[in-house]
């Protein structure tokens, strides 16, 4: 299933006086899995969430094939959003809500707002809600509320809830910066299935190297807002990570724990 | 910096707070004291004055005995010589209940709409929201009384006036509490409905009110107990319920009937405590 590319021309994002995201241009063909590395405070949020209009570009355009993502207004721009599906570091699901639920919202979109008000969905769509559960191994936890799951099990709601949006493409802002290591490789493993098996683009903010080249085609490196890396992982040298990270990979690995967190 | 210059700034510190806290103080306390003498309450004459409220109270004590205590209505010193109206006081009562609890309704079900316009982390511009906060002002500056008064000369002595007068003022009231909660409420479910697609009514009712429901219950329920002491007062005015009897009864100083109203009313505000705390578990937990 090939779809378009995203196309993103001089996008440039000023908090005050600080460029956020300084001038990024970059073309993501469709089915590729894009990593996106740097420290925090490089721009790889403020990047992520401009492409979804959750924030506003100052500068600069964003086009999917033909569309003008950056000119949508109301419905085009809902409707948009829910075409390039979001997974957050927090999960930003509804704890109060059971996980079908959750996985429903969804399908918020494509509802009239009245049936929506009243809590109607059909059962085809719960079907197909359940279907995605499954696939991941969630069905359990359908009727759970979405707050009492576990991390991992939540950031995967997080991606059904995704998957049930018919996406063209996923965004995911550090999607396991908030889970420890072995719910973090389930979790990239659910975001490398999307990918692989309905050739959805996947471009992930990640803190880590190593999850960078294990997971994603190809790694982008941010620093100060610009891109000062583009290319497959092996072409990810010592050198380059330096360039990125402002440490060598070594000194990387050998700082103390959380030294780096805060940049 | 060395551990000793910061234990140092950190003294630094604290010797200013310290200052701010007890000038600020100093602050309240004289604009308490004007308050005090511009509102003329002077503590002689409260202290004057505090033998005759106990002696107020103490006249509204009923004259009960125990040989008699549960003999019937026509022996002085029975409850039921006491409570000789009851039937006709609890009828009052329920109806007073009846105008609070549909006032409250109706206040509730228009402060829900307008309050998450009038969040300020909710509200899609900002003329929306200075408008629906104003608004909501408008409605609660008000005194319910003063809406009764115009009410009962628009629709006539009876309970709909005594309902639309408390409503109006509910509106304002919970609307503003409401608000509040909305604005404490966490915004990653929201982003979260808002990435998907979703509009803004579908965030506020799928992201927004799972979240503050319980808090919503909980301020409709002491809304319902200010309200019901609310009716009793505009009864006072011809808006019908209980509060037309205690007028008449204090206006003619039958003091052990005054006592007994008012001992019915607190009976009823407990009643609904009770019942009403149990909802909240109920909710809180769902």
């Amino acid at each position: 299933m090939q779809d378009a590319p995203l196309q993103l021309r001089d996008l440039t994002r000023r908090f005050g006086e600080t460029l956020a995201v300084d001038g990024v241009s970059l073309t993501v063909p469709a089915g590729q899995m894009l990593g996106i590395i740097g420290r925090s405070g490089a721009g790889k949020s403020t990047l992520l969430r401009m492409i979804n209009r959750l924030q506003e570009p100052s500068a600069g355009s964003i086009h999917f094939g033909d569309t003008n993502v950056t000119a949508l207004r109301g419905r085009a721009l809902r409707d948009w959003r829910a075409s390039c599906a979001m997974i957050f570091q927090q999960f930003n699901l509804i704890p109060r809500l059971d996980v079908l639920t959750n996985v429903l919202v969804g399908r918020l979109n494509r509802r009239s707002t009245l049936s929506s008000l009243l809590g109607l969905f059909s059962a085809a769509e719960r079907a197909e809600a359940l279907a995605i559960l499954e696939r991941f191994d969630l069905l359990e936890t359908a009727l759970m509320r979405a707050g009492q799951a576990s991390g991992g099990q939540q950031q995967r709601v997080a991606i059904c809830r995704a998957l049930m949006q018919r996406p063209r493409l996923v965004l995911a802002d550090e999607p396991i910066a908030s889970l420890d290591p072995r719910n973090a490789q389930v979790v990239m493993d659910a975001l490398r299935r999307i990918n692989r098996e309905d050739g959805l683009s996947v471009l992930c903010n990640l803190h880590h190297l190593d999850t960078a080249r294990a997971y994603c085609d190809r790694i982008l490196g941010m620093r100060a807002g610009r891109i000062v890396f583009d290319g497959p992982p092996s072409a990810l040298t010592p050198d380059m990570a330096r360039e990125i990270y402002g440490v060598s990979e070594a000194e990387f690995h050998s700082a103390p724990q959380g030294s780096l967190a805060v940049a | 910096m060395t551990p000793s210059t910061a234990e140092a700034a950190f003294q630094a510190r604290r010797r200013v707070r310290l200052g701010a806290t007890l000038g600020y103080g100093a602050v309240f306390l004289v604009l308490l004291a004007i308050s005090a003498r511009v509102s003329e309450v002077y503590p002689e004459t409260l202290i004057a004055g505090l033998p005759r409220a106990g002696e107020y109270f103490y006249k509204l004590l009923p004259t009960l005995r125990w040989e008699v205590l549960f003999a019937g209505t026509k022996v002085e010193g029975s409850l039921a010589y006491w409570m000789y109206r009851l039937d006709a006081w609890a009828w009052l009562l329920f109806e007073t209940s009846q105008i609070a609890a549909l006032a409250t309704l109706m206040g509730a079900a228009l402060a829900g709409l307008l309050c998450f316009p009038a969040a300020a982390n909710l509200a899609p511009n900002r003329a929306v929201y200075v408008l629906c906060r104003r608004g909501l002002e408008l409605f609660r500056t008000v005194p319910d009384l003063v809406y009764a008064l115009i009410l009962v000369w628009v629709l006539g002595v009876g309970p709909l006036a005594g309902i639309l007068a408390i409503a109006l003022h509910s509106v304002g009231s919970l609307g503003k509490l409401f608000a509040e909660v909305v604005e404490n409420a966490d915004m990653r479910p929201w982003e979260g409905v808002r990435a998907a697609g979703g509009n803004w009514a579908q965030a506020v009712r799928y992201a927004i009110l799972p979240q503050v429901a319980p808090n919503f219950l909980s301020y409709v329920l002491l809304r319902f107990e200010v309200n019901v002491r609310g009716a009793t007062v505009i009864g006072f005015v011809g808006a019908g319920g209980i509060g037309q009897e205690l007028y008449t009864v204090i206006a003619r100083n039958y003091y052990e009937e005054i006592g007994a109203i008012i001992l019915l009313i607190v009976l009823c505000v407990t009643a609904i405590d009770l019942v009403g705390e149990r909802l909240r578990h109920r909710v809180a937990a769902a």
